[in-house]
């Protein structure tokens, strides 16, 4: 129970992805299951993708149609609860939020990590983008096996002490 | 004696927010922190605020800060002592600093307190052994001098503080070996605990420290289970080995300046403690004095801002310098409010206003 | 230990400090205050419990507590967690309850 473990269930964070059909470009993926006070992903999405409306606690809805996968709200997200993803015949690509240093760089390989902290397999890094608007948070590009869409949420060095 | 329209006691986000309502209505302030800075515990934030962008989303708390004390620091109207503690409070509006050096007396014709909380301590075994800290000595530590405060680290308690300091430990490279949460759920958003988990922290719910392990100082903690009575669980003990552990149980509302001018005080549990009785416009039983923020009830720093904001404009007012948008922000600030409030992690709070709201009703 | 490379705080370098504790001479920065200095050094002792004399470390690190009162230049009771560190500091573990006269 995500309340208990910190970890949502499967049912739970298939609910926020969109089918792999739609998933040929990127989508954001919004794994903000909980009511809390707090909008900054709606007012920050220049496409009006998102949808949590006057209640603040209200959980966020996207509206798939109108999002172009652009990163906006993954670097804003104070959580760091939402990513992109999008899926091809062999690979999973997602950008997500890091806020770590060491930082990877383009063309490594870095483990790929699931939402339980377990090691899936391998994520290989494709882009690194750090400015001062995204203030401290990095969106990092990875792209792991395609068997890997509903798992992968995060990347560790593998030289990072366990 | 000195002669000041308000006091404001405290510079953190409560204290700040009003301070620029009062700045605006051109009532002569004065901030007094006993800390080298303003800012109060904002400084230390290095995670992105939540709520909406009225309330700061997004910024980090030390840029709020920043924010917030430029809004003031330069307006002529507001004087601004730090490094200086208020050390008494009297009747008539009278109240008393020291700054190490100098003891001043100052009357003032109304005090606002925004003197923030403190750490609350858990009673266990050998809970005072060097290197068990509260969570906001470790944040003031690492984010304040960028000093570690050891290298492997239990925290006990999975509110927002604890869940969000842990995250801040793996940010400066220090190991969160686990996170001890007492209850059956883990405290804080679910956000905190899942940006954890996938960084291999493990949080474990009802647990709790039996005790601490260690000669000079910590080496090691022993977690038992409990059931769903908070009652041990025989044979469920587990040593970890730690040189450092954190207690994030929660804080307690700095009332202690407000007792000493035998205002009307409740123990309010689901406020943090104990608490001055206030109306609605945040006045005490001492028409003079009003409490906001923190010490008035723990909540987020967000809602210290709202609560300040309306603060300042209800005192500028009851001074008759009301603020020329006093209307159109009362009721922007007091909606925010109410907003921050109304989903479930805002329950407790909303129980401890009622309770207070019953008492502020039989005080005059 | 200092912390290196942090991903969103940047940590100038700042001036050394020279003092002694336990007339030890060590070395901290400029902004640092006495406490944070010590933890920095590795010290975990930052006093005695008077009646069973038992290892004292330092708690709530905003001047609330007072666990971290050591004596500085012969002043007893100073709550090192938020005094600045200063060139030239004697810094030394309280015993007992410190003697004010």
């Amino acid at each position: 129970m995500l309340d208990s473990t910190g970890i949502p269930s499967r049912t739970q964070v298939l609910s926020v992805f969109l089918h792999e059909d739609e998933l040929v470009n990127y989508k954001a993926v919004i794994e903000c299951y909980e009511q809390i006070p707090c909008n900054p992903c709606e007012s920050h999405c220049p496409f009006d993708a998102i949808h949590i409306g006057e209640n603040l606690n209200n959980r966020p809805n996207l509206i798939s149609e109108k999002c172009v996968g652009c990163g906006i709200c993954v670097g804003v997200c104070p959580g760091l609860a939402i990513m992109l993803a999008k899926v091809s015949s062999t690979k999973a690509t997602f950008t997500i939020a890091y806020e770590f240093n060491p930082k990877p760089s383009v063309q490594d390989v870095w483990h790929a990590i699931d939402r339980s902290g377990n090691i899936l397999g391998d994520a290989t890094i494709l882009k690194v983008v750090e400015s001062l608007k995204l203030d401290h948070t990095a969106l990092i590009t990875v792209q792991t096996d395609r068997k890997f869409l509903h798992d992968f949420i995060t990347i560790r060095s593998k030289n990072h002490e366990s | 004696m000195k002669h000041v329209e308000v006091v404001i006691v405290g510079g953190g986000p409560a204290g700040l927010s009003a301070a620029k309502q009062l700045v605006e209505a051109n009532v002569e302030v004065m901030i007094i922190d006993r800390n080298p800075s303003l800012g109060g515990q904002l400084i230390k934030q290095t995670h992105k605020f939540f709520g909406s962008e009225k309330q700061h989303a997004k910024m980090r708390g030390f840029d709020i800060a920043k924010q917030l004390i430029n809004q003031i620091q330069h307006a002529s109207n507001c004087t601004i002592l730090t490094n200086t503690t208020v050390v008494g409070l009297y009747p008539n509006g009278i109240l008393t600093t020291y700054d190490n050096h100098t003891y001043q007396e100052i009357k003032a014709e109304k005090i606002i307190l925004a003197t923030g909380a403190s750490e609350k301590s858990l009673a266990f075994e050998n809970n005072d052994l060097p290197q068990i800290m509260g969570a906001g000595a470790i944040q003031t530590l690492m984010n304040v001098y960028g000093v570690i405060p050891g290298k492997e680290v239990v925290m006990i308690g999975s509110g927002n503080i604890g869940l969000i300091v842990s995250y801040q430990l793996l940010q400066a490279n220090v190991k969160v070996k686990a996170i001890i949460e007492a209850a059956p759920k883990i405290g804080g958003y679910a956000v905190h605990a899942s940006k954890l988990i996938r960084h291999g922290v493990e949080i474990f719910t009802s647990k709790t420290i039996k005790k601490a392990i260690g000669t000079t100082t910590l080496e090691a903690v022993e977690i038992v289970s409990l059931d769903e009575n908070f009652n041990e669980v025989e044979n469920s003990s587990e040593i970890i080995p730690c040189d450092t552990c954190c207690i994030s149980v929660g804080l307690s509302p700095s009332h202690q300046l407000a007792s000493l001018l035998n205002v009307k005080t409740k123990y309010i549990a689901a406020l943090g403690g104990l608490v001055t009785i206030v109306n609605q416009r945040f006045q005490s039983s001492d028409p003079h004095l009003y409490v906001v923020g923190d010490a008035l009830g723990i909540e987020e720093a967000s809602s210290a801002m709202m609560e300040g904001a309306c603060c300042g404009l209800f005192v500028a007012q009851d001074i008759n310098k009301t603020h020329p948008n006093h209307q159109t922000l009362i009721f922007e600030y007091q909606q925010q409010l109410h907003q921050l409030r109304s989903g479930p992690y805002g329950n407790h709070t909303l129980e401890g206003l009622e309770i207070m709201k019953k008492e502020a009703s039989n005080v005059r | 230990m200092r912390i290196k490379d942090h991903p969103i705080l940047t940590f100038d370098k700042r001036k050394e400090v020279h003092f002694t504790f336990e007339n030890q001479p060590l070395i901290g920065y400029q902004g640092d205050t006495i406490a944070s200095a010590l933890v920095d050094h590795g010290v975990t002792t930052f006093g005695y419990s008077i009646h069973k004399n038992r290892n004292r470390g330092f708690y709530c690190a905003i001047g609330n507590c007072a666990a971290c009162n050591m004596i500085v230049n012969n002043k007893a009771n100073v709550r090192t967690c938020i005094t600045p560190l200063e060139e030239g500091m004697n810094v030394k573990i309280q015993h007992n309850k410190g003697e004010i006269v």
